[in-house]
């Protein structure tokens, strides 16, 4: 099997299973319990939230674990409404993840005008038309540091810069771009981060909101005031200290990483617009991440391409992997000006921690074969 | 015998090892996204998830259609009485709640206070079971909701739920259950007691943490506005990527539970009673919290009259016990769960809560019953209190210098 | 909690306990804090004829910490005078405790505890004194 759907679910890291193993069987405490069984597993937090906060540059206590990135975004954004009361504006990129998104499509039903900031061909943000939209009730911006589609990443450092200089908070959502690049929360002036934990190498059900200090944060979830009162309930321990040992290998080795994925892409996408001259690549000429293709093609579809090369034992995708699995269209590559048909024949291809030459090698060969036999070439 | 023991199965239960086995091969070879409709190993994790659903609903007698799965109890609470709340607001906003539920339930209702729910914090009896008539008093055409749970995480105390949902059902009251320490504990069967919601916990169950479900009624549906957005998740009530080794762990201890309950809880009586028993014969001022009787065969909470929580804690450290809630964790304020039962202030600083579960044998529980014995007669010597009774002045007749 | 070793050490092996006889005019006894508020401290002094304090023992209803704190307290206070004894600040014995912000109280406690016996042997004193 060549799995090339890391932007979906990237597998466990094997060093990441054996730090957490011990949390499943000998650590099994409740870290709020005041005796030796329960301050193992505190530890175990306290040691996730230190790496974490280290690759960021920020203080532990600005970060609070959540279940996951969609928890981290729908607390992000609900805090910030409730803190102005479901009043005021709030501004989007196009592009968000439906997390983000479905969350402005609430608000907006209680009481809050929202915007959304297009992004051009390229799928990139022009960060003047940005500061156009910016009111004076404007009461959060949210934009994505890299797209789980095409990987492009956006102009955040000057995003921040605009939003701090009007003094209005950045939602900036990261789970796609964590541990690929560099995120310096504290030197870019950053508001609100997302990040989750099983995009890279760690387990899904763990993930974080960093929290700028002069920020409070409205919980979401009521009860036992775990995290500072800001995320209720009782912590997933395996899967934090799964977190934080992921987040730190992913950093470890990220330039290693990054120019080993980005030699593949470059190979992968010059073969395949080789043998397919009508194959387009969106947000090609933009600043991407290195692991991330978004093909084109008129006349295919997407999700029959999925279907065949996975009887051959592929694994990528058609658009994201989120909820139920409808087919339609992916609504990044139409806000990029794809029209529907081309849009609907888009398919993701994303590398990960574990791939290797000769799978990329295979891979390309397969598709390649795959795409001209369901065109009749 | 290996130490310290465990003796705090309320806070959180180890894992099964037999869940462990069932739960890490989909951290390695299987680690597709159950959303990933389009390829074998998004369709595996699929499956694997539709099987712990069932698995899940088997224990409570649901429907699988009927769980949605959420990040943990806490959530499972969060989300049945906001959303309830939120999307019945029209119909009526009165909460009624028992005292002595969960931070989870209770911290909830005062949010939606504050968005303007009226809420009846329903006091309990001293053995800490609630009133029937004085719930039923307590109802008015306003009322939407009613959320008692199955057993108190404290006291262990189990509450009459087919009562409970009988009287909501007659007066068409939904009714939410925290059933996050009951489920797979005691028996629960949504559909004769007549439960509308159910909240669940993977790890109070010998399953991992992080993950948990809420059972939502399907005939008559019961409609909820969603707290997390975002891909859509378990039919748009919770958003967000299922963790699925934790899905089909959860899965595997529910079904542990539904085969074991019977005879597990047999075997937990019995031990309770040996531990009750090596501590009362040997000791004199010991309170039993909360009704012995409609309780939670693995738990038992003592005040060791005259001697404080913690130090005890400290000196039976051998044994990892708790005095009051885990949650409350480090606070110093006396448990409110025994507040509500009528316990003075004084008393409860002296409780300590005894959780027995799966893995305790009985060597465990003799040891401990000494090791209290121990330390509770040493901890005497060295208490003011108990010199005072002891030379039989009345405690309670001293004006104590407040240092609140 | 995790307690600091001077505690535990002071928990496992506490130093003085016992009472003294309330009704000897050379005893000073001293009992503070409520049961409610789960800390109940009795310190008593003796007091030899030069003013100096010959023995000190305690009884403590309390966390691991207020025990400590009182069983600290009757080693520095033997042999120490009544103006001595009315130094000792309960930042110094937070500070050898190493008690941790939310058992900063323990020490407030047993520092009251010092003041309450001794005013308590010198009201003692004053009735003795008086003819």
């Amino acid at each position: 099997m060549i799995y090339l759907d890391h932007n979906a679910s990237s597998p466990l890291r094997p060093e990441v299973l054996q730090a957490m193993q011990p949390f499943f069987s000998e650590r099994y405490g409740n870290p709020s319990s005041v005796h030796a069984a329960g301050r193992a597993c505190r530890q175990g937090i306290d040691e996730a939230r230190r790496r974490l906060a280290e690759l960021i540059g920020v203080h532990d206590s600005q970060i609070v674990f959540t279940s996951g990135g969609t928890e981290a975004n729908n607390l992000a954004i609900f805090s910030q409404a409730a803190r102005h009361a479901f009043h005021g504006h709030l501004l989007v990129s196009a592009i968000e993840h439906p997390s983000v998104l479905q969350c402005c499509t609430l608000l907006q039903r209680l009481g809050i005008q929202i915007s959304r900031i297009p992004v051009d061909a390229n799928g990139v943000i022009n960060p003047d038309e940005l500061l156009g939209h910016l009111r004076s009730d404007t009461i959060l911006v949210a934009v994505m540091q890299a797209n789980n589609e095409t990987g492009v990443l956006q102009p955040i450092e000057t995003i921040a810069a605009q939003c701090r200089q009007k003094g209005i908070p950045l939602l900036c959502d990261a789970v796609q771009s964590f541990g690929k690049v560099a995120i310096p929360f504290a030197e870019w002036q950053l508001s609100l981060l997302s990040l989750s934990a099983h995009k890279l190498g760690g387990p899904k059900g763990a993930g974080a909101l960093v929290v700028d200090k002069s920020l409070s944060i409205e919980p979401l979830l009521a009860g036992g005031g775990q995290e500072r009162g800001r995320r209720s309930g009782t912590e997933n321990v395996p899967a934090i200290v799964g977190f934080g040992v992921a987040a730190h290998l992913a950093a470890e080795q990220r330039q290693e990483m990054t120019s080993r994925w980005r030699g593949w892409q470059a190979q992968l996408e010059q073969q395949l617009q080789t043998a397919l001259p009508e194959l387009q690549i969106a947000g090609q000429a933009s600043e991407r991440l290195a692991n991330t293709s978004a093909l084109l093609l008129p006349g295919l579809h997407g999700e029959t391409l999925v279907m065949s090369l996975d009887l051959e034992g592929i694994a990528i995708s058609s658009g994201s992997a989120c909820g139920s699995g409808r087919s339609r269209p992916s609504p990044v590559m139409l806000e990029m000006g794809y029209d529907p048909e081309l849009a609907s024949s888009m398919v993701r291809v994303s590398m990960g921690w574990n791939n290797t030459q000769e799978e990329m090698e295979r891979f390309t060969k397969s598709l390649i074969k795959g795409i001209k036999r369901l065109l009749h070439w | 015998m290996k130490k310290p023991i465990y003796m705090d199965y309320q806070a959180t239960t180890p894992m099964d090892p037999r869940v462990l086995e069932e739960m890490l091969p989909w951290f390695v070879e299987k680690f597709g996204n159950p959303a990933s409709r389009s390829h074998a190993y998004g369709w595996e994790a699929e499956q694997a998830v539709e099987k712990a659903r069932e698995q899940v609903a088997a224990l409570i007698h649901a429907d699988p259609r009927e769980i949605v799965f959420t990040s943990g109890a806490t959530e499972s609470n969060n989300l049945a009485i906001q959303g309830v709340a939120r999307f019945y607001q029209d119909k009526g906003r009165h909460i009624i709640t028992p005292v002595t539920e969960h931070k989870a339930v209770l911290d909830t209702c005062r949010h939606l206070e504050a968005e303007g729910f009226s809420v009846t914090y329903l006091p309990v009896q001293t053995d800490g079971l609630i009133d029937l008539t004085a719930l039923e008093a307590a109802m008015t055409p306003e009322t939407i909701l009613v959320s008692v749970m199955a057993g108190n995480n404290e006291i262990g105390v189990v509450q009459p739920l087919q009562a409970i949902g009988q009287l909501c059902r007659q007066k068409k009251v939904m009714f939410h259950c925290d059933a996050a320490q009951g489920a797979g504990k005691i028996a629960i069967d949504v559909e004769s007691m007549q439960i509308d919601l159910l909240s669940l916990s993977g790890h109070k169950l010998y399953g991992p943490k992080g993950i948990g479900a809420l059972y939502v009624r399907r005939r008559p549906r019961v409609r909820l506005k969603p707290i997390q957005h975002g891909g859509g998740h378990e039919r748009g009530m919770r958003s967000g990527t299922l963790p699925t080794p934790l899905l089909v762990a959860f899965g595997k201890a529910c079904a542990i539970a539904a085969d074991e309950m019977v005879a597990e809880n047999q075997r937990l009586l019995a031990l309770r009673q040996r531990l009750l028993d090596g501590i009362c014969s040997r000791l004199t001022h010991v309170n039993v919290n909360g009704s012995l009787v409609h309780r939670l065969a693995g738990n038992l909470n003592l005040s060791f009259g005259f001697v404080e929580g913690e130090s005890m804690m400290m000196a039976i450290k051998d044994v990892a016990v708790s005095s009051g809630s885990a949650c409350t964790s480090a606070s110093l304020e006396p448990s409110y769960v025994l507040r509500a039962l009528g316990v003075s202030e004084e008393q409860a600083h002296t409780s300590i809560r005894f959780g027995l579960g799966r893995f305790t044998t009985e060597e465990e529980v003799d040891f401990t019953a000494n090791l209290v014995v121990e330390a509770v007669n040493r901890l005497r010597e060295m208490s003011p209190l108990w010199e005072m009774v002891q030379e039989g002045i009345d405690i309670a007749s001293i004006q104590w210098s407040g240092h609140h | 909690m995790a307690y600091n070793d001077k505690v535990l050490d002071h928990y496992e092996n506490p130093r003085n306990v016992g009472s003294l006889d309330k009704n000897d005019p050379q005893v000073g006894t001293g009992m503070v804090g409520a049961p409610a508020c789960g800390d109940v401290m009795k310190l008593q002094i003796r007091v030899d004829e030069q003013g100096v304090i010959s023995d000190a023992k305690f009884k403590t209803f309390g966390c691991g910490s207020a025990i400590a704190s009182s069983s600290l307290v009757t080693e520095w206070l033997k042999g120490k005078s009544l103006d001595e004894a009315l130094s000792i600040k309960n930042q110094q014995i937070a500070d050898e405790l190493a008690l941790p912000p939310v058992k900063i109280h323990c020490s407030v406690l047993a520092e009251d505890a010092i003041k309450t016996a001794i005013s308590d042997y010198r009201s003692k004193q004053k009735g003795v004194d008086a003819p």
